[in-house]
């Protein structure tokens, strides 16, 4: 009796609900933290070193092989399948290991991940000679190191058991060097040149299809291109030359099968013997890694290599994004709740709006290919570049688009937010100005935005946040798998807007789904998410600071 | 019910007891825009010397008049058939019960009632004859000239330079030189120049409400308008700002016609020359403030200042 009484008490006093509200917000945190951390964990790990065992392995058929590669999986199945492929246990066992070995040598092997059963392990042991080649083509290959060669010959050194990897390191260092000056060549000088001929090829077409063309123009423009066309090859001579340099060298590896496997030096990154590292090498080795990751081109169908492009795509599009949806978000929140008269009609349209917000984004996705790409793009080709037709310059998606779909998007919560700001816009702050002899024009420009530009802010917040996560719409208006270019050059008018670019959401989907290496592609896909995430953290938190400065400034008085 | 027995007191009542229609005096055109609107005829009267004669006030011009005004809220009247001439350069004070239409009637004088679509306004306010709430009165040049200080002190959410100076630019004025000097004067003018003038540049919401509310007036009357209107303008505020505020309309009220309304019967017969007393939409009793306090006329009047409602 006094139980029941005491728990009513107990109810009356509304601790459950302090209870039940702080239980809440604590699991919704461990949620969050343990969403992060996962993706942290499995995602940064990634560019550790790791061991490279050299085991030796009995096939359920008898057959004794060596492998060697990194154990990146451990999995326990039940033993009755491991029987079932040949490999007897000890009785009473139920369960047996089995292990996931990254043996690399793609190129060789076909495959560059294998399971194997602990059973079968005969022999394991981590050989301090044991390389890993990484290279650009194939993913790492492991072995002993053999030779080095130089135009197909072995060069000699006084060392017995092979060449030292400090002979390696500076021939990779020099192969680096030519392949800067290579990137350099082909994106600078004859990046330009192409530009110009294809930007004389564009002003023949237009003389052309202006009819009558003046044959003293033409020939200008010939003469013109036929100097760069000299120029261009005098540079194209110029990169062979260096191409030839660079295939000088390779190195011999002794995989485990025993053959030899020769491999140019063009197409290595690194060398590295990461059972000899000590922690700080294998530290200084993981943070190049995750340097490469963040500032780097992809690799091998995006499955190595850094993001680069990726980032760079994703944050110029929300910030193009942010650039028209906040204007266009601003102007219609003004007219809705500043000079359309309120009634049944406003109310409609901003319970539309509102709703707006939940159309499924594939959906406008369909609409920025239908409407944007082929009608606008379209149309703009036909008036603005027809010559160069019948290859489309915005008829396709690209950069443009893609912001312009998000735009869309994302205008009614910046529409919504923004009209609340207005809403809390004190009266009397207002009519200060409007009994100074102001218009509502100019007290909306003088007073009223700029104190609801906090609100607008939050709005763009938060259509910051949904745009960068978003994935399915811009597959169809401008996001692709490998963007030849960056969407920015050194070319006029510096920013392509035509371009397509690559987003870290859609590099997530593509390297996790439809990567042809899905076990090497993995661990790039939480070091993906969890930068995508801390882009996207980092957008909101610039947004959040402006915010709070302009609140700061357009604080209005409080009573 | 009580309304109806205060049918007498929309007869005009003029604190002079000066016979309706006043006459104005002196008009100087109401904007350079329309000068063919009605204010020119009485310009052609207005130097008449007919009020000189008339003892202490001679020389003061009607300032507004108010002829026949009514007012609805949507179907509800607010103000009925109000009428009165309001001197130049006086005091004149606004005191009755909440709700019974002064603050309203304050802002038909500068027609800040346009702000409500369901505001319904019949009759005229003239401004030195010319009628306000003709149609080609821009109300941006009226409340240029028609000042306003509200209950509350609304500073912007900006500098205190910015705040005095923010009616000067709306009027295109740009020069540094020009703002600065004008800011200085209005500021002076509103007595808070000593608190301020080491710290122009900041925040206006770094003012106290007293200083905040000085401020508004600065800036009301950085723009040199004819008449203030102030709604209120202490009851937001402590004694001592009280007083300084009511120090500050004794010293304005020789450059600008004042209309105050207060709820402080005290503060109305401290700072007013003239007061009306209104009750339930309808001017009740208009005189001196000396005379309204000591000898009202009407019951209602004497009721209400004595404290037997309200």
């Amino acid at each position: 009796m006094t139980g029941r009484a005491d728990l009513k008490e107990w109810v009356r006093t509304g601790s459950p609900w302090v209870w039940l509200t702080a239980g809440t917000v604590s699991l919704s945190l461990c949620m969050v933290v343990g969403l992060l951390l996962l993706i942290a964990v499995n995602g940064m790990g990634h560019f550790w070193p790791g061991r490279i065992a050299a085991i030796d392995y009995r096939e359920p058929d008898g057959t004794r092989i060596k492998l060697y590669g990194e154990i990146v999986d451990r999995e326990e199945v039940p033993a009755a399948r491991l029987e079932e492929n040949g490999y007897r246990l000890p009785d009473g066992v139920v369960t047996g290991e089995r292990l996931l070995i990254k043996t690399g040598n793609r190129d060789v092997y076909g495959l560059d991940f294998r399971w194997i059963a602990a059973p079968g392990m005969e022999r394991i042991d981590y050989p301090p000679a044991l390389l890993a080649v990484e290279r650009e083509e194939w993913g790492n290959a492991y072995g002993y190191l053999v030779e080095v060669r130089e135009n197909g010959r072995a060069i000699t050194t006084s060392d017995t058991d092979g060449p030292p990897l400090a002979e390696v390191q500076a021939r990779l260092d020099r192969k680096q060097a030519l392949k800067e000056q290579i990137a350099h060549l082909e994106r600078g000088r004859i990046g330009a040149v192409s530009h110009a001929i294809e930007q004389l090829r564009l002003e023949g077409r237009t003389l052309e299809l202006r009819g009558q063309p003046d044959p003293g123009a033409l020939q200008a423009l010939k003469d013109e291109r036929l100097a760069l066309e000299a120029e261009y090859e005098r540079l194209r001579a110029e990169l062979v030359a260096l191409g030839h340099e660079i295939e000088r060298d390779s190195l011999q590896l002794r995989l485990a099968g025993g053959e030899d496997l020769t491999i140019p030096l063009a197409k290595v990154v690194r060398v590295y013997r990461p059972n000899e590292m000590g922690t700080f090498d294998k530290l200084g080795h993981y943070l190049t890694k995750l340097a490469e990751f963040v500032a780097d081109g992809p690799r091998e169908a995006n499955t190595e290599g850094g993001i680069f492009p990726a980032i760079f795509g994703t944050v110029l599009m929300v910030l193009i994004m942010s650039l028209l949806v906040a204007p266009f978000g601003v102007v219609a929140a003004v007219y809705l709740r500043e000079y359309a008269k309120q009634g049944p009609l406003t109310r409609t349209i901003r319970i539309a709006v509102n709703n707006l917000a939940g159309v499924p984004s594939i959906v406008y996705g369909v609409f920025g290919l239908g409407f944007f790409v082929y009608f606008v793009g379209g149309n703009i080709d036909r008036v603005f570049f027809p010559e160069s037709l019948p290859a489309p310059t915005f008829g396709t998606p690209g950069l443009l688009w893609a912001s312009l779909t998000l735009a869309i998007l994302t205008v009614p919560v910046v529409i919504v937010a923004t009209e609340e700001g207005l809403a809390r816009i004190p009266v009397d702050i207002r009519e200060g100005s409007l009994a100074l002899g102001a218009t509502k024009a100019e007290t909306l420009w003088r007073i009223v935005l700029p104190m609801a530009s906090p609100a607008l802010m939050t709005g763009l917040i938060l259509a910051v946040a949904r745009a960068a996560g978003e994935v399915a719409p811009l597959m169809m208006v401008g996001v692709v798998k490998l963007a030849p270019s960056l969407p920015v050059d050194g070319n006029f008018p510096f920013l392509h807007l035509d371009r397509k670019i690559m987003h870290l959401g859609f590099h997530i989907y593509d390297v996790g789904f439809q990567s042809p290496n899905v076990e090497a592609a993995r661990p790039l896909v939480y070091a993906t998410a969890l930068l995508l995430v801390i882009i996207v953290v980092v957008l909101n938190l610039a947004a959040i600071r402006i915010r709070n400065q302009l609140r700061e400034k357009y604080r209005a008085s409080e009573h | 019910m009580l309304r109806n027995i205060e049918e007498p007191a929309l007869k005009a009542v003029d604190p002079r007891g000066v016979a309706r229609p006043a006459t104005t005096h002196g008009f100087e055109g109401f904007d350079a825009k329309a000068p063919d609107g009605p204010g020119i005829d009485t310009r052609a009267r207005g130097s008449s010397s007919s009020l000189q004669a008339r003892g202490p006030e001679a020389g003061r011009r009607e300032c507004l008049e108010v002829a026949g005004l009514n007012l609805y809220y949507g179907e509800n009247k607010a103000l009925n058939a109000i009428t009165m001439s309001i001197p130049e350069r006086q005091v004149t004070a606004f005191i009755g019960p909440s709700g019974c239409g002064k603050s309203t009637l304050l802002r038909c004088f500068n027609r800040m009632n346009d702000l409500y679509d369901h505001v319904r306004i019949e009759g005229e306010i003239r401004l030195f004859g010319h009628n306000i709430y003709a149609a080609d009165t821009p109300v941006s040049d009226l409340r240029r000239r028609v000042g306003m200080v509200f209950q509350k002190p609304n500073p912007f959410p900006k500098s205190i330079y910015e705040n005095v100076a923010y009616g000067l630019r709306l009027q295109g004025v740009k020069k540094r030189r020009v703002l600065d000097e004008a800011v200085e004067r209005a500021i002076k003018r509103a007595a808070l120049w000593d608190e301020v003038k080491d710290r122009l540049n900041d925040g206006a919401m770094t003012l106290s409400g007293g200083q905040q509310q000085r401020l508004v007036i600065a800036r009301a009357i950085a723009i040199e308008p004819e008449v203030l209107l102030l709604d209120e303008p202490a009851s937001a505020l402590d004694p001592i700002s009280t007083l300084k505020i009511e120090d500050l309309i004794y010293e304005l009220k020789t450059e600008y016609t004042i209309l105050i309304v207060t709820h402080n019967m005290q503060q109305a017969a401290r700072v007013s020359d003239h007061t009306a007393f209104m009750y339930l939409g309808d001017l009740i009793e208009f005189d001196e403030t000396k005379v309204l306090f000591t000898k009202p006329k009407r019951k209602q009047t004497e009721d209400y200042i004595t404290g037997r409602y309200g």
